[in-house]
Protein backbone atom coordinates (compact mmCIF):
# COMPACT_ATOMS: atom_id res chain seq x y z
CA UNK A 1 0.00 0.00 0.00
CA UNK A 2 1.59 3.25 -1.08
CA UNK A 3 0.84 6.60 0.47
CA UNK A 4 -0.07 9.09 -2.22
CA UNK A 5 -0.78 12.78 -2.39
CA UNK A 6 -4.47 12.18 -1.68
CA UNK A 7 -3.67 10.77 1.76
CA UNK A 8 -1.83 13.90 2.83
CA UNK A 9 -4.48 16.18 1.34
CA UNK A 10 -7.15 14.28 3.27
CA UNK A 11 -5.31 14.71 6.56
CA UNK A 12 -4.95 18.41 5.75
CA UNK A 13 -8.67 18.68 4.93
CA UNK A 14 -9.62 17.00 8.22
CA UNK A 15 -7.34 19.33 10.18
CA UNK A 16 -8.71 22.40 8.38
CA UNK A 17 -12.27 21.32 9.15
CA UNK A 18 -11.39 20.76 12.81
CA UNK A 19 -10.06 24.31 12.92
CA UNK A 20 -13.19 25.82 11.39
CA UNK A 21 -15.37 23.66 13.65
CA UNK A 22 -13.38 24.84 16.66
CA UNK A 23 -14.08 28.48 15.79
CA UNK A 24 -17.78 27.65 15.54
CA UNK A 25 -17.89 25.75 18.82
CA UNK A 26 -15.81 28.01 21.05
CA UNK A 27 -17.19 31.34 19.97
CA UNK A 28 -16.77 32.92 23.40
CA UNK A 29 -13.24 31.76 24.14
CA UNK A 30 -10.64 33.80 22.22
CA UNK A 31 -7.73 31.58 23.25
CA UNK A 32 -9.31 28.49 21.70
CA UNK A 33 -10.19 30.53 18.60
CA UNK A 34 -6.53 31.53 18.23
CA UNK A 35 -5.51 27.88 18.60
CA UNK A 36 -8.07 26.92 15.94
CA UNK A 37 -6.51 29.47 13.58
CA UNK A 38 -3.14 27.87 14.27
CA UNK A 39 -4.63 24.48 13.34
CA UNK A 40 -6.02 25.91 10.09
CA UNK A 41 -2.61 27.35 9.19
CA UNK A 42 -1.01 24.01 9.99
CA UNK A 43 -3.43 22.33 7.57
CA UNK A 44 -2.43 24.87 4.90
CA UNK A 45 1.22 24.11 5.59
CA UNK A 46 0.66 20.37 5.21
CA UNK A 47 -1.01 21.07 1.85
CA UNK A 48 1.91 23.22 0.72
CA UNK A 49 4.53 20.70 1.74
CA UNK A 50 2.64 17.74 0.27
CA UNK A 51 2.28 19.45 -3.10
CA UNK A 52 5.88 20.62 -2.95
CA UNK A 53 7.01 17.08 -2.35
CA UNK A 54 4.90 15.41 -5.00
CA UNK A 55 5.51 18.09 -7.67
CA UNK A 56 9.29 17.91 -7.06
CA UNK A 57 9.37 21.66 -6.52
CA UNK A 58 10.79 23.31 -3.44
CA UNK A 59 8.77 26.53 -3.80
CA UNK A 60 5.91 25.06 -1.78
CA UNK A 61 8.21 24.66 1.20
CA UNK A 62 9.34 28.29 0.85
CA UNK A 63 5.68 29.36 0.92
CA UNK A 64 5.11 27.15 3.97
CA UNK A 65 7.95 28.99 5.70
CA UNK A 66 6.28 32.33 4.98
CA UNK A 67 2.98 30.97 6.28
CA UNK A 68 4.85 29.94 9.42
CA UNK A 69 6.25 33.47 9.77
CA UNK A 70 2.83 35.07 9.46
CA UNK A 71 1.31 32.52 11.84
CA UNK A 72 3.93 33.29 14.50
CA UNK A 73 3.40 37.06 14.17
CA UNK A 74 -0.35 36.59 14.26
CA UNK A 75 -0.13 34.54 17.45
CA UNK A 76 2.10 37.13 19.12
CA UNK A 77 -0.07 40.13 18.21
CA UNK A 78 -3.28 38.23 18.92
CA UNK A 79 -2.15 37.25 22.39
CA UNK A 80 -0.95 40.82 23.05
CA UNK A 81 -4.40 42.14 22.11
CA UNK A 82 -5.92 39.46 24.34
CA UNK A 83 -3.81 40.53 27.32
CA UNK A 84 -4.74 44.20 26.77
CA UNK A 85 -8.41 43.28 26.42
CA UNK A 86 -8.28 41.27 29.64
CA UNK A 87 -6.62 44.19 31.45
CA UNK A 88 -9.36 46.58 30.35
CA UNK A 89 -12.36 44.35 30.99
CA UNK A 90 -11.24 41.61 33.39
CA UNK A 91 -12.74 38.98 31.10
CA UNK A 92 -12.09 37.60 27.63
CA UNK A 93 -15.63 36.86 26.44
CA UNK A 94 -15.78 37.82 22.76
CA UNK A 95 -19.47 38.71 22.94
CA UNK A 96 -18.68 41.86 24.87
CA UNK A 97 -15.89 42.93 22.53
CA UNK A 98 -18.24 45.32 20.73
CA UNK A 99 -18.26 47.41 23.92
CA UNK A 100 -14.71 48.41 22.99
CA UNK A 101 -15.85 50.66 20.16
CA UNK A 102 -16.02 54.39 20.78
CA UNK B 1 6.85 0.74 1.87
CA UNK B 2 4.51 -0.74 4.43
CA UNK B 3 6.57 0.78 7.22
CA UNK B 4 6.06 4.16 5.52
CA UNK B 5 2.31 3.51 5.44
CA UNK B 6 2.24 2.54 9.11
CA UNK B 7 4.19 5.67 10.03
CA UNK B 8 1.88 7.83 7.95
CA UNK B 9 -1.30 6.42 9.45
CA UNK B 10 0.12 6.73 12.98
CA UNK B 11 1.13 10.37 12.48
CA UNK B 12 -2.11 11.25 10.70
CA UNK B 13 -4.24 9.65 13.42
CA UNK B 14 -2.33 11.38 16.22
CA UNK B 15 -2.50 14.74 14.40
CA UNK B 16 -6.26 14.62 13.83
CA UNK B 17 -7.01 13.26 17.31
CA UNK B 18 -4.88 15.94 18.94
CA UNK B 19 -6.55 18.59 16.77
CA UNK B 20 -9.97 17.37 17.83
CA UNK B 21 -8.94 17.41 21.49
CA UNK B 22 -7.62 20.99 21.14
CA UNK B 23 -11.12 22.28 20.47
CA UNK B 24 -13.01 19.98 22.84
CA UNK B 25 -10.78 19.93 25.94
CA UNK B 26 -12.41 21.53 28.99
CA UNK B 27 -9.17 22.90 30.36
CA UNK B 28 -7.36 25.37 28.05
CA UNK B 29 -3.99 24.23 29.38
CA UNK B 30 -4.82 20.75 28.06
CA UNK B 31 -5.80 22.38 24.77
CA UNK B 32 -2.37 23.96 24.47
CA UNK B 33 -0.67 20.66 25.28
CA UNK B 34 -2.73 18.88 22.60
CA UNK B 35 -1.80 21.67 20.18
CA UNK B 36 1.85 20.88 20.87
CA UNK B 37 1.14 17.20 20.21
CA UNK B 38 -0.61 18.06 16.94
CA UNK B 39 2.32 20.15 15.76
CA UNK B 40 4.78 17.48 16.78
CA UNK B 41 3.05 14.75 14.77
CA UNK B 42 2.58 17.16 11.85
CA UNK B 43 6.36 17.59 11.92
CA UNK B 44 6.54 13.80 11.63
CA UNK B 45 4.35 14.00 8.51
CA UNK B 46 6.71 16.62 7.09
CA UNK B 47 9.66 14.30 7.62
CA UNK B 48 7.79 11.52 5.79
CA UNK B 49 7.32 13.99 2.92
CA UNK B 50 11.04 14.74 2.84
CA UNK B 51 10.82 18.27 4.25
CA UNK B 52 13.21 17.81 7.14
CA UNK B 53 14.11 21.46 7.54
CA UNK B 54 10.49 22.57 7.76
CA UNK B 55 9.78 19.80 10.27
CA UNK B 56 12.56 21.06 12.54
CA UNK B 57 11.35 24.63 12.02
CA UNK B 58 7.84 23.60 13.04
CA UNK B 59 9.11 22.06 16.26
CA UNK B 60 11.42 24.96 17.10
CA UNK B 61 8.96 27.74 16.26
CA UNK B 62 5.74 26.17 17.46
CA UNK B 63 6.66 23.91 20.34
CA UNK B 64 9.49 26.20 21.40
CA UNK B 65 7.88 29.59 21.05
CA UNK B 66 4.22 29.84 20.08
CA UNK B 67 2.88 27.03 22.26
CA UNK B 68 4.86 28.31 25.25
CA UNK B 69 3.46 31.79 24.57
CA UNK B 70 -0.05 30.32 24.60
CA UNK B 71 0.65 28.45 27.84
CA UNK B 72 2.03 31.63 29.39
CA UNK B 73 -1.05 33.68 28.45
CA UNK B 74 -3.49 30.95 29.54
CA UNK B 75 -1.84 30.71 32.93
CA UNK B 76 -1.42 34.48 33.32
CA UNK B 77 -5.05 35.36 32.67
CA UNK B 78 -7.33 34.52 35.54
CA UNK B 79 -10.43 33.63 33.58
CA UNK B 80 -13.43 31.54 34.46
CA UNK B 81 -13.29 29.11 31.57
CA UNK B 82 -16.47 27.29 32.57
CA UNK B 83 -18.48 30.41 31.81
CA UNK B 84 -16.84 30.73 28.43
CA UNK B 85 -17.96 27.25 27.46
CA UNK B 86 -21.63 28.15 27.67
CA UNK B 87 -23.32 27.77 24.31
CA UNK B 88 -21.03 24.95 23.23
CA UNK B 89 -23.99 22.71 22.48
CA UNK B 90 -26.04 25.51 20.90
CA UNK B 91 -23.74 25.68 17.92
CA UNK B 92 -23.12 21.92 17.72
CA UNK B 93 -25.81 21.18 15.11
CA UNK B 94 -25.13 24.06 12.74
CA UNK B 95 -21.38 23.93 13.24
CA UNK B 96 -21.29 20.18 12.71
CA UNK B 97 -23.33 20.46 9.52
CA UNK B 98 -21.10 23.18 8.09
CA UNK B 99 -17.98 21.27 9.10
CA UNK B 100 -19.25 18.05 7.51
CA UNK B 101 -20.08 19.81 4.24
CA UNK B 102 -16.69 21.54 4.24
CA UNK B 103 -14.89 18.27 4.91
CA UNK B 104 -16.73 16.46 2.11
CA UNK B 105 -15.96 19.24 -0.35
CA UNK B 106 -12.30 19.46 0.62
CA UNK B 107 -11.75 15.70 0.43
CA UNK B 108 -13.58 15.50 -2.90
CA UNK B 109 -11.47 18.28 -4.41
CA UNK B 110 -8.33 16.71 -2.91
CA UNK B 111 -9.04 13.32 -4.44
CA UNK B 112 -9.77 14.83 -7.85
CA UNK B 113 -6.60 16.94 -7.69
CA UNK B 114 -4.46 14.03 -6.60
CA UNK B 115 -5.72 11.75 -9.39
CA UNK B 116 -6.00 14.14 -12.32
CA UNK B 117 -3.72 17.05 -11.45
CA UNK B 118 -0.14 17.72 -12.39
CA UNK B 119 1.07 15.77 -9.38
CA UNK B 120 -0.65 12.52 -10.39
CA UNK B 121 1.54 9.44 -10.18
CA UNK B 122 4.67 11.20 -8.97
CA UNK B 123 6.97 9.94 -6.30
CA UNK B 124 7.85 12.09 -3.34
CA UNK B 125 10.76 14.48 -3.49
CA UNK B 126 12.70 12.40 -1.00
CA UNK B 127 12.81 9.48 -3.42
CA UNK B 128 13.78 11.55 -6.46
CA UNK B 129 15.91 14.35 -5.06
CA UNK B 130 19.66 14.27 -5.46
CA UNK B 131 20.30 17.39 -3.37
CA UNK B 132 19.53 17.64 0.31
CA UNK B 133 16.35 19.38 1.41
CA UNK B 134 18.15 22.18 3.24
CA UNK B 135 20.37 22.91 0.23
CA UNK B 136 17.38 23.26 -2.09
CA UNK B 137 15.60 25.54 0.38
CA UNK B 138 18.72 27.65 0.79
CA UNK B 139 19.16 28.04 -2.96
CA UNK B 140 15.54 29.15 -3.38
CA UNK B 141 15.35 31.32 -0.27
CA UNK B 142 18.55 33.29 -0.87
CA UNK B 143 18.07 33.31 -4.64
CA UNK B 144 14.76 34.25 -6.25
CA UNK B 145 12.95 34.72 -2.93
CA UNK B 146 15.46 37.00 -1.22
CA UNK B 147 13.19 40.08 -1.19
CA UNK B 148 10.26 38.07 0.13
CA UNK B 149 12.58 36.69 2.78
CA UNK B 150 13.54 40.24 3.84
CA UNK B 151 9.86 41.18 3.87
CA UNK B 152 9.18 38.25 6.19
CA UNK B 153 11.81 39.66 8.52
CA UNK B 154 9.99 43.00 8.49
CA UNK B 155 6.71 41.25 9.26
CA UNK B 156 8.31 39.70 12.33
CA UNK B 157 9.81 43.06 13.36
CA UNK B 158 6.46 44.82 13.06
CA UNK B 159 4.75 42.03 15.00
CA UNK B 160 7.34 42.32 17.77
CA UNK B 161 7.01 46.10 18.02
CA UNK B 162 3.22 45.81 17.90
CA UNK B 163 3.11 43.27 20.70
CA UNK B 164 5.41 45.40 22.88
CA UNK B 165 3.43 48.61 22.22
CA UNK B 166 0.15 46.84 22.98
CA UNK B 167 1.22 45.36 26.28
CA UNK B 168 3.45 48.16 27.59
CA UNK B 169 1.78 50.43 30.11
CA UNK B 170 2.91 53.30 32.30
CA UNK B 171 1.38 53.27 35.74
CA UNK B 172 1.41 56.75 37.32
CA UNK B 173 1.47 55.27 40.82
CA UNK B 174 4.81 53.59 40.23
CA UNK B 175 7.87 55.80 40.74
CA UNK B 176 10.23 55.79 37.80
CA UNK B 177 13.71 57.15 37.33
CA UNK B 178 13.75 60.53 35.53
CA UNK B 179 17.28 61.23 34.40
CA UNK B 180 16.59 64.90 33.50
CA UNK B 181 15.29 65.93 36.92
CA UNK B 182 18.04 63.92 38.52
CA UNK B 183 20.77 65.73 36.63
CA UNK B 184 19.32 69.23 36.75
CA UNK B 185 18.74 69.12 40.51
CA UNK B 186 20.50 71.92 42.45
CA UNK B 187 21.59 72.14 46.06
CA UNK B 188 19.17 74.99 46.88
CA UNK B 189 16.21 72.84 45.83
CA UNK B 190 16.76 70.22 48.46
CA UNK B 191 18.96 71.51 51.28
CA UNK B 192 18.16 74.38 53.63
CA UNK B 193 20.46 75.79 56.31
CA UNK B 194 18.55 76.58 59.49
CA UNK B 195 20.28 78.26 62.43
CA UNK B 196 19.51 76.26 65.55
CA UNK B 197 19.45 77.81 69.03
CA UNK B 198 21.58 76.20 71.67
CA UNK B 199 19.67 73.82 73.97
CA UNK B 200 16.42 74.00 72.01
CA UNK B 201 17.06 72.23 68.73
CA UNK B 202 14.68 72.36 65.84
CA UNK B 203 11.12 71.20 65.86
CA UNK B 204 9.06 70.92 62.73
Amino acid sequence: MTIGLAHYLTVSAILFTIGVFGIFMNRRNVIIILMSIELILLAVNINFVAFSSYLHNVQGQIMAMFVLTVAASEAAVGLAILVTFFRNRGDIAVDDASMMKG
Amino acid sequence: MTLMAIAFYLMAAVTTMAGLLVITAKNPVHSVLFLILAFFSAAGLFILLGAEFLAMLLIVVYVGAVAVLFLFVVMMLDVDFKKLRQGFSNYLAVGGLVALLLLCELIFVSLVTAQKGAAAGHDTLVAAGSETNIKMIGHALYGPYIYLFEAAGFVLLVAMIGAIVLTLRHRPSVKRQDIFTQVTRRRVDSVEVVPAKTGEGISE
